[in-house]
């Protein structure tokens, strides 16, 4: 699976799984940039085969219902484009 | 899944973004204000139609096979219920009238649709079983699972002329 990585301050792990064609997806990855901190994403909808499901798999375990935005930071996760968490998980 | 489309252009987002504005509000339902969130959304809805065959909505990943993917081809079978609740559908591409007016903001909201494995065959459809009609009736009564909207015919119409949701996702009602 290829992580598409964005360089920035370091706050840790943080991975995005997102969809390509999502709005709420897009907010999240431009207030992660806009935060200027160092983060990996990934767009599940682009993915085939092996690296699809393998992906799912991950955003089922840190979301059961498997939606996006999925923001993993550290060990917490943040399910949908919520501003003021993610401001706050970031510090 | 074909991978192999060319991307929208900028006057075929206008065109079905002027279309799902008339439709919507033919229909007493209201885009969201935001004129470049909402494109941003009928971008992502034309990719979804060139990518797998069908409109599925932009911000949940689809199965690529439409039978799995009917409860959610764009308006949804969720649309609705969101709009009453949280006064946005799930993408926010359609708002209510509160939030049209500005009296209340849009916000992200949770995940009304079930994971795969919890889903029912037909999701939404809580549509009696035909044996169990209560009286005899002329013709058979089908309801559109996007908006609700019920008739009596032989068979369900091709474009629910609310929502125009297609003939694939009418049930039989009674
Ligand atoms: S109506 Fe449903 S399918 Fe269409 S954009 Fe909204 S949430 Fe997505």
């Amino acid at each position: 699976m290829n992580f598409e990585h964005v360089a920035g301050k370091e706050r840790g792990k943080i991975t995005l799984y997102a969809l390509s064609t999502c709005i709420w997806c897009k907010r999240t990855r431009e207030l992660l940039t806009a935060l200027g901190v160092s983060f990996d994403y990934i767009y599940v909808d682009l993915l085939k085969g092996e690296d699809r499901t393998k992906a799912i798999e991950q955003v089922k375990h840190y979301n059961p219902s498997t939606s996006f935005p999925t923001l993993v930071i550290g060990d917490k996760s943040i399910v949908g484009f919520r501003e003021k968490e993610i401001r706050e998980a970031i510090g | 899944m074909n991978e192999n489309f060319s991307e929208p252009n900028d006057s075929e987002v206008d065109e079905l973004y002027a279309r799902l504005d008339r439709e919507a509000k033919q229909g007493g339902y209201f885009l969201n204000p935001d004129v470049e969130f909402v494109k941003g959304l009928v971008r992502g809805l034309l990719i979804n139609e060139r990518r797998y065959g069908y409109r599925a909505c932009p911000c949940r990943l689809a199965a690529d096979d439409k039978q799995q993917d009917l409860d959610i081809i764009c308006p949804c079978y969720y649309r609705d219920a969101d709009l009453s609740e949280f006064g946005a559908c799930y993408c926010a591409l359609y708002v209510s009238a509160a939030v049209l007016k500005g009296e209340k903001e849009p916000s992200c909201i949770p995940e009304r649709r079930q994971p795969f494995m919890g889903r029912a065959a037909k999701p939404g459809s809580s549509g009696a079983s035909p044996d169990a009609a209560p009286v005899k009736l002329s013709v058979p009564v089908w309801r559109c699972l996007v908006c609700g909207y019920l008739c009596g015919r032989e068979r369900p119409p091709e474009v629910c002329p609310i929502c125009k949701a297609g003939r694939e996702r009418f049930e039989r009602f009674i």
